[in-house]
């Protein structure tokens, strides 16, 4: 058994939280990079500028890349020869996450769903994380997060199709979801497709499709070969940059499939904004 | 084509009739802040004809819900906020003198009748630019509903804050024709 302390845990999210909430990700600066050189239209081109120029305003004076720093989401692999010692992970995690949002001064934006309180006195700052957690072999614990806005979550809809749509059913659903967000998520966007399992499996992985390097296609070659085909569906949409009309709209399509009963094809959207403020550390 | 223009707040009619959707505008002087909670109250004073926090006449008013200032730091990131909760809200305070709106995202078509009839815009601005947008706010205080956070009232003043027109007062929408010309179709 090997033993990680909890005040670890709680040291390790805290900085990380801290350094996503400023630093975009490399994966995600070089798609829109790419984007920015690939973008026809003069208006997108000039957002993309200025979300370049808002990274490196970001990295250098530490300010929050935006103002929704959104709910802390983590996915979690604890291997099975690992024992926390001094408290429970999920306080450790939970922990580490007020801390980083109040030192960072990022926003606290859970609140109660009806009466729309804030829960920072009541829970605590920007608490509860949305925690996933997967128990995995091996002796390491391996902590992803990712800070997800609002206005993204917002757009993103799942939908159990039946078989006979198969894949086509699939690309259309994907389209009309994305077509109907339009400008709200904040375009340019990733688009995690979960397909198969049972409801919440496909919610799930559409999430969990989100925490790849962006572009990084899957290992399957047929599924990698579905991302690229979405890919190149999406991008006909038009919709660009904020929405303002363009060819360059969604930066990559990532897609997990997992099995499904014989009755059913369960299919989620989660869309991620370009502010793709993600990261993990192994402990 | 698309044009640039330097306008200070508040606006008039003059100013707004000027603007065309694809229009680029860098905004200079006082504004104010504004999410759901903070409309509904305003909205609630309007039918109870009581005094506003603030004059609506010729106001522009910026959908944010910014993170909390650094110490001496007027705010912190400040970018726009999805426009479409507002849009139940909207059209009363345009009626009452409003003249421009900031946000992101779509706009229902209540909202741009509203700015037809009134002579009003809804500009958009870069979501997810909140570093960039809250350094070009100079100044900020809150005016109003303390106790809603981040979404309280705030007046701030802002220097060339650019946005782009999304809805004129012609009935023009940069959503819809931005898009028809680079969508490609089967
Ligand atoms: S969708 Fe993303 S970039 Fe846009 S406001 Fe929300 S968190 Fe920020």
């Amino acid at each position: 058994m090997r033993e990680i302390a909890y005040e670890d845990i709680v040291k390790a999210v805290k900085n990380m939280v801290l350094h996503t909430a400023t630093n975009l990700p490399e994966d995600a600066l070089k798609k829109l990079k790419e984007a920015h050189e690939k973008e026809k239209s003069p208006v997108a081109k000039k957002v993309l500028e200025q979300l370049l120029e808002n990274a490196e305003i970001a990295r250098t004076e530490k300010r929050p890349l935006c103002q929704d720093t959104g709910l802390a989401v983590y996915f979690v692999k604890l291997g099975q020869d690992v024992r926390i010692t001094g408290g429970l992970l999920k306080d450790a995690i939970n922990e580490g996450t007020e801390q980083g949002y109040i030192e960072g001064y990022l926003r606290a934006s859970t609140c109660d769903c009806f009466t729309r309180e804030n829960l920072k006195d009541v829970i605590g700052y920007n608490l509860p994380a949305i925690i996933h957690l997967d128990l995995v072999e091996g002796d390491k614990l391996e902590i992803a997060y990712a800070a997800k806005g609002g206005g993204s979550e917002n757009v993103s809809r799942a939908r159990v199709l039946a078989p006979a749509q198969g894949r086509d059913g699939v690309i259309e659903f994907v389209k009309s979801v994305i077509s109907e967000a339009g400008p709200n998520p904040c375009p340019p966007i990733i688009v995690g497709v979960g397909i198969g399992g049972t409801f919440e499996k496909a919610a799930i992985s559409s999430k969990y499709a989100l925490f790849r390097e962006a572009g990084e296609p899957h290992p399957d070659p047929a599924v990698a070969e579905f991302e690229k085909e979405l890919l190149y569906e999406l991008n006909k949409l038009g919709i660009g940059a904020m929405g303002m009309g363009g060819t360059e709209t969604v930066l990559a399509v990532h897609v997990e499939k997992h099995p499904c009963h014989i009755a059913s094809l369960p299919v989620s959207v989660n869309v991620q904004c370009h502010s793709s403020r993600h990261n993990h550390i192994t402990l | 084509m698309s044009q640039v223009h330097y306008l200070k707040t508040p606006l008039t009619d003059e100013d707004v009739m000027n603007l065309k959707a694809g229009d680029i505008v860098y905004l200079s002087g006082v504004m104010f802040t504004a999410r759901d909670a903070a409309h509904k109250r305003l909205v609630d004073l309007i039918e109870n004809k009581e005094e506003l926090p603030f004059q609506l006449d010729g106001a522009v008013i910026y959908f944010v819900g910014p993170t909390p200032p650094k110490p001496g730091e007027p705010i912190g990131s400040a970018g726009p906020t999805t426009s479409y909760r507002m849009d139940s809200y909207s059209p009363i305070l345009i009626k009452h003198g409003l003249k421009g709106m900031i946000g992101k995202g779509k706009r229902n078509q209540d909202v741009k009748d509203a700015c037809k009839k009134y002579k009003a815009v809804y500009f958009g601005a870069t979501g997810g630019a909140g570093a960039l947008l809250g350094k070009l706010i100079k100044e900020a205080e809150v005016i109003a509903y303390e106790e809603l956070g981040p979404e309280a009232i705030r007046m701030i003043r802002v220097e060339n804050f650019p946005v782009t027109v999304i809805n004129d007062a012609y009935g023009n929408d940069l959503y819809e024709e931005g898009r028809a010309k680079y969508e490609v179709k089967d």
